[in-house]
């Protein structure tokens, strides 16, 4: 594989092109955007691509799914990476709902989604609003 | 039967119970009950990590197989010296911390929260907990986001008092993930070339790995990612929001024992995963630990100086600790990383003691404590105020305290190493930290109180958990044979492991 050309390399493994476009497009929005959803849309795409590359390890090259067949000839993917990434792909929603539900708050707060406009205003501006939040719906 | 089957479930123990009474302490509808089960969670800790370091003591290294699945199929939980010193230091600082939070939490948010902030107290502990026991690769980012998303939780409950709290705690979730996510890039790149995440399984396979620059890029991403989580220089600044827009129970947890799991972590990564390909892991310790670990000593120190607000304040001076422990593990000798797991636990009985302290008067004042909120304190709270002066007075490292023998331990390990300026630097740096005390002390004690600080009462529920962490501090200056014992043993059971 070392002596082929560098497109036909790159050909024979686009989809690890594919998880370097994802993860440094991902990396690049949340440290880009200011706005915090948009932030968080950066984040799953840079975990996503994470998981992309891990299924992509585990794929051997001619193999099948992972089921016995009762031939034992069959030649199968590896399964390990693709259940790796089915805990990783749990703890990505609980890390996406946990920051939508701050964002909710961070709204409800400030009024503002906007990291620079957030970090603009001051912790007593405001402050009927931060009660709301911390005495819950019943307002006290 | 019963009791020899508890005992060899030690290891497993230590993490599940947290873990199983997380749902039991957010069901109960009484934050006072909810309260009891985080302390029993954390009783029941400090127990296991007690038996665990006696075990460990006795020379025998610990090995658990989850759901009797054999390594490297099953995950297997391995307990040396290293872990058990760090466990016993965590278990211990976390029942502290709990013992506080009983007035403190419950004075700090609203009361129909109060059951579900101890379910994420005990998910917190018991996901560090999980960090230190597991040898396996992966495994450990799942405990790494169980530890982060409960820490997140417990930040963001402090907008009931300021609502920063809530970009703090989102800051440190994002930022978190990204770190945690590039320990899980590095562990993909190290199981495509060796097929395994066992951590001893891997120590044997690396050395012997063809393609050595994926060792190089695996190790990176592994190291970048626990560098995060650690908050070491320049990417701590998820650190200092967080401690201090946190509830003051909280911050005293977090403060005492979050980071230093991810620093044992970091060292479990160079020194037994990687230890058998030293040519990689003396290049980030050389180039990329021991200096980012000097710039954060300095950095965090002049920060603290010019800050105000005393809980940022510390969580500046946490930058530089960390600092100090990092240093001592970047050096790489049996001595350094002696001293430096000293410091883990020297560090985290200051640090717990100080947003005690802090804590305490907050909540009697009900200001946001600053420099200038702080005068006349040391009249009007002796008891607060002193065990303060104690913690502070070990922060700087003065002699009969457990800062000093931090720094003593410190130094000598750069004395054998040659590292003269490094020496100079510590020690210039300890003499910066003074001037920050320094201006505390000085306003609680000599700078009169303001007029509209009434009557101040001390609550035993809060100083008592403070005292015992203050009187700790002299006892392991003037007594430190054991914290050294360990720590060196932890040191040559890290070093052993991967040579």
């Amino acid at each position: 594989m070392n002596d082929a050309p560098l497109a036909v390399v790159l050909a024979e493994n686009w989809n690890y092109l594919v998880v370097i476009t994802l993860m440094m497009s991902g990396l690049f929005i949340v440290i880009s955007r200011s706005n915090l959803v948009k932030k968080l849309v950066g984040l799953s795409i840079f975990q996503t691509s994470v998981f992309l590359f891990y299924i992509s390890v585990g794929k051997v090259a001619g193999g099948t799914a992972p089921i016995i067949t009762g031939d034992p000839d069959t030649l199968y993917s590896n399964p390990l990476p693709h259940v790796l990434i089915l805990t990783a792909i749990v703890v990505g929603v609980a890390t996406t709902a946990l920051g939508l539900a701050l964002v909710l708050r961070v709204h409800a707060a400030f009024g503002s989604i906007e990291e620079d406009e957030v970090l603009a205003m001051k912790a007593e501006d405001g402050l009927p609003l931060l009660r709301r939040v911390a005495g819950g719906e019943d307002g006290e | 039967m019963s009791i020899y089957a508890l005992f060899n479930n030690l290891p497993a123990l230590l993490v599940v119970v947290p873990l199983l009474l997380s749902p039991i302490a957010a069901l109960i509808p009484s934050g006072r009950l909810a309260w009891v089960t985080a302390l029993l969670g954390n009783g029941i800790s400090v127990i296991a990590a007690m038996l665990l370091c006696s075990v460990t003591a006795s020379g025998i290294r610990i090995t658990y197989f989850l759901g009797n699945w054999p390594p490297p199929w099953g995950i297997e939980f391995v307990v040396d010296d290293a872990t058990s010193l760090t466990a016993m230091v965590m278990a211990a600082l976390a029942f502290l911390a709990t013992l506080f939070a009983g007035r403190a939490l419950a004075s700090e948010i609203a009361a129909k929260d109060v059951g579900k902030a101890y379910a994420a107290w005990l998910l917190a502990c018991g996901g560090l907990y999980g960090l230190l026991m597991t040898a396996d690769a992966f495994n450990l980012f799942v405990f790494l986001e169980i530890s982060a998303l409960a820490s997140v939780i417990l930040i963001a409950l402090g907008a009931g008092q300021d609502r920063r709290a809530l970009i703090a705690a989102y800051n440190y979730l994002v930022i978190g993930a990204v770190g945690a996510t590039f320990y899980v890039i590095g562990v993909g790149f190290i199981y495509a070339v060796t097929g395994s995440l066992n951590m001893a399984d891997l120590a044997q396979r690396i050395p012997d790995v063809e393609a050595g620059s994926i060792i190089y890029v695996g190790f990176g991403f592994m190291v970048a990612g626990m560098l995060v989580k650690a908050a070491v220089f320049p990417v701590h600044i998820w650190l200092p929001a967080a401690y201090s827009y946190a509830p003051s129970a909280v911050s005293t947890l977090l403060a005492a024992i979050a980071t230093k799991a991810a620093i044992y972590v970091l060292a479990r990564i160079i020194f037994t995963v990687f230890g058998g390909v030293p040519e990689v892991t003396a290049l980030a310790l050389e180039w990329v630990v021991v200096p980012l670990s000097i710039a954060g000593i300095f950095v965090g120190t002049i920060m603290a100086i010019y800050e105000r607000d005393i809980k940022k304040m510390l969580a500046f001076s946490s930058i530089a600790q960390i600092g100090y422990i990092t240093l001592g593990i970047g050096i790489a000798t049996g001595a350094g990383i002696a001293a430096g797991f000293i410091h883990i636990g020297n560090h985290a009985l200051i640090k717990g003691g100080l947003f005690m302290a802090v804590g305490g008067i907050f909540l009697a004042t009900g200001a946001r404590v600053s420099v200038d909120s702080m005068a006349g304190i040391g009249r009007k709270m002796p008891v607060t105020a002193t065990a303060f002066l104690i913690c502070g007075l070990s922060l700087i490292g003065l002699p009969l305290t457990a800062g000093f023998i931090s720094k003593l331990y410190l130094v000598r390990a750069l004395l054998d190493n040659q590292n003269l300026l490094i020496v100079g630097l510590v020690l210039a740096s300890s003499a910066l930290s003074v001037v920050y005390l320094w201006k505390i002390v000085e306003v609680m004690w000599v700078r009169p109180a303001q007029v509209d600080v009434m009557e101040i009462s001390e609550r035993p529920a809060l100083y008592i958990p403070l005292w015992v962490v203050a009187i700790s501090n002299i006892w392991l200056g003037l007594d430190a044979g054991w914290l050294v014992g360990a720590a060196e043993a932890a040191a040559a059971s890290l070093l052993g492991a991967g040579g």
